[in-house]
């Protein structure tokens, strides 16, 4: 029997393997670092006299508590201002490469690694983080750990871990013109659930899968973590070379070819066989709007909030209706009849410089309606540069929006200055609708970053198609 | 890692799923705390409420938490572990896990214990009419007892190992060294680095 493509990479990486219990020591060809879970880490390397053992696998950047709107200081909250001088210590201390606010390589996590070419189709990454998923896009094995394991891997630049089971997610077909990866991530959790994929690495497949740009492929695989996979993958292919190529530092001439050959390679065999298979057709996504307080509790934009009543099982129930008391939503009322006070736009799942493009051309000519503050923030430097470029800037900030001239995760996770106040609502770009998750009180519909600028215009959630 | 064999304590119902862990420790508090300085920021939103469980008398000194399934899904943010032990909880006891936090709290010694919805559902029952049952949760022969009942539980066989020695793993790791260094020398060449990429 053939093997996927994840256990080829998991093989590959198997230091000692399937020892009693099934663990297994896997080595790590890239270790990347932020500020908020890493401190711990590097107190406990130094009680126990221990060193990094690879910092040259190893690169920080400060992403989440930093204020974006300029690289002087600006924090608000002091413990996330120390946390941003630890990190930078650290890795100094340690010799390991950081990004700090204003470096031209600064950003999130998971935008610039790709963006600088350290993040290739069959490497193992880790990071303090659970949205490393989103690198799956690029064909590498990559999942968070947590800040015990992060001073396990710089000790020792391996992790023990069970090998995943092997989930095919299989797309059919082709995604209408106004569906897009988010869109799709968020009908597949729709229909598996927030558990669908716990204690698998799902590989995303079919045409509609191929026919995604790398971008889409980071969304989609990014959200892997919000049905509970330990990974999501998409196996390398044309368009994966066409993006690497143009990276810095990628091999040349023979090398180039040598490498190609081999990613080429990491496929999953016609004979392997998946623990668990779910077909999706792309040809029925429409854009998606969260409703409720976890990532599976979306509809379609066309929805109405659904009845706690019609769900089936004392639990799913009462969870509806919780979430809909947090949300404060009725059963029966339109998606696109509920008002909104803030839109985000940006974060690790829609903040590369795709949803940039998608989110102005909704804009362009368009004003944000009075009473909505837009924010936009770029996932990097380099995507902040690019827009400039491109003149969405003038674009974003023409419209009357708030475009930030610093990357970070910002609103996606309420660590700096950008929270929403208790009552507020916003639609966002980013991940996670949980209570709470952009500011204690706050109330959160995720969606596209065409959604999120359609509902900017109107006040409301509103389809870019009803503009 | 805290030393886990057997435990015996009492519990607190947390009846409800896909409790995530935002909402274990709200991201704002996770930049002020550590796993060994003071405080802790369990559900640091949820407790302002009064009648929330955490802040009910009758389970101060809970020391196993027992939750729905999707306990503690979501971020990977290992206080959501500190959090907890620090509260004085050894075990949580759930119908299903977020597979990060399970990870990090076997590393911590705080040991996740999966157990079937029926079985969940009793000890929310029992634990609400008599808050001082005693529950006991024994890594030793991978068993909750509890009232009459005995429920059988799946742990990984190294990380359990591990926990009842209370080892420190990357010690451990260590001493595979010269198999880690072997599996550098047959790395892939023109893999990555990032040293050259400092700015």
């Amino acid at each position: 029997m053939g093997s996927t493509l994840a256990q080829k990479v998991w093989a590959d990486h198997t230091v000692r393997g399937g020892e009693a219990g099934g663990d297994d020591l896997l080595y790590v060809d890239l270790h990347l670092l932020h500020e908020v879970n890493t401190p711990a880490a590097f107190d406990g390397l130094r009680a126990a006299g221990r060193a990094v053992r690879r910092p040259e696998l190893t690169v920080g950047t400060e992403d989440h508590n930093v204020p974006t709107t300029s690289p002087l200081d600006g924090f608000d909250d002091p413990a996330g201002r120390r946390q941003a001088a630890q990190l930078r210590d650290n890795c100094d201390a340690f010799g390991i490469p950081v990004h700090r606010r204003g470096d031209k390589g600064h950003g999130i996590v998971h935008v610039i690694g790709p963006e600088q070419g350290l993040v290739r189709p069959g490497m193992t990454v880790v990071c303090c983080d659970s949205h490393t998923t989103t690198l799956g896009g690029l064909g590498a094995v990559a999942f968070g750990i947590g800040t015990s394991q992060v001073e396990h891997v710089l000790a020792t630049q391996t992790l023990w871990t069970r090998r995943p089971r092997d989930m095919a997610v299989t797309v059919t077909g082709t995604l209408p013109a106004d569906a897009t990866a988010k869109d799709l991530v968020m009908a597949l959790i729709a229909v598996i659930g927030t558990g669908g994929g716990q204690g698998h690495i799902i590989e995303y497949r079919g045409p509609a899968v191929e026919a995604l740009s790398l971008e889409g492929r980071m969304t989609l695989c990014n959200m892997s973590v919000e049905a509970g996979s330990k990974a999501g993958l998409v196996a390398p292919d044309e368009t994966t070379f066409a993006y690497l190529r143009t990276r810095p530092g990628m091999p040349q001439g023979a090398d180039w070819d040598a490498e190609v050959a081999y990613w080429t390679s990491l496929r999953t065999d016609p004979d392997a066989r998946f623990d668990k298979e779910v077909a999706l057709d792309a040809a029925t996504v429409r854009p998606y709007v969260s409703w409720g307080t976890n990532p599976a509790q979306s509809l379609p934009l066309d929805g109405r909030v659904p009845n706690p009543a019609d769900f089936a099982g004392a639990t799913e129930r009462a969870a509806a209706e919780r979430a809909l008391a947090y949300m404060d939503l009725k059963p029966g009322r339109r998606l696109t009849d509920i008002g909104i006070d803030t839109v985000f736009v940006g974060s690790c799942t829609n903040g590369r410089i795709e949803d940039l493009r998608a989110a102005a051309e909704v804009l362009r000519g368009r004003q944000v309606a009075d009473g909505v503050h837009m924010l936009v923030v770029p996932g990097s430097a380099a995507v902040h540069r690019q827009a400039v470029e491109e003149g969405l800037d003038r674009v974003f900030t023409g419209a009357g929006a708030d475009f930030r001239p610093i990357a970070g995760c910002s609103m996606c996770c309420g660590l700096n200055e950008d929270r929403l106040r208790p009552g507020q609502r916003a639609v966002s770009t980013s991940n996670r609708n949980f209570e709470g998750r952009q500011g204690k009180g706050s109330r959160t519909h995720i969606a596209s970053p065409a959604v999120a600028a359609a509902s900017a215009v109107t006040g409301r959630i509103t389809a870019p198609t009803d503009l | 890692m805290d030393q886990f064999t057997v435990h015996l304590g009492t519990a607190l119902p947390l009846r409800r799923s896909n409790v995530d862990t935002d909402q274990i420790i709200p991201a704002r508090f996770v930049p002020y705390f550590s796993p060994t300085g003071h405080g802790n920021g369990l559900f640091g939103d949820w407790r302002d409420d009064p009648s929330f469980t955490t802040n009910l008398p009758q389970y101060q000194g809970a020391t196993i938490l027992v939750a729905g399934s999707e306990f503690a899904t979501g971020s990977s943010r290992e206080s959501a572990v500190w959090a907890l032990q620090k509260s004085g909880f050894r075990a949580v006891i759930a119908v299903s896990f977020g597979d990060i936090f399970r990870e990090n709290a076997l590393m911590r010694g705080l040991l996740p214990v999966v157990l079937p919805a029926d079985a969940v559902e009793l000890l929310w029952e029992l634990t609400e009419a008599d808050p001082t049952t005693p529950v006991t949760v024994d890594l030793e022969l991978r068993q909750v007892r509890f009232a009459d009942r005995t429920e059988e539980f799946q742990v990984n066989e190294g990380a359990r190992e591990r926990l009842l020695r209370g080892a420190d793993t990357i010690g451990d790791t260590l001493r595979h060294e010269a198999e880690i260094s072997a599996y550098e020398r047959r790395r892939r060449p023109l893999l990555p680095t990032t040293r050259r990429r400092a700015a």
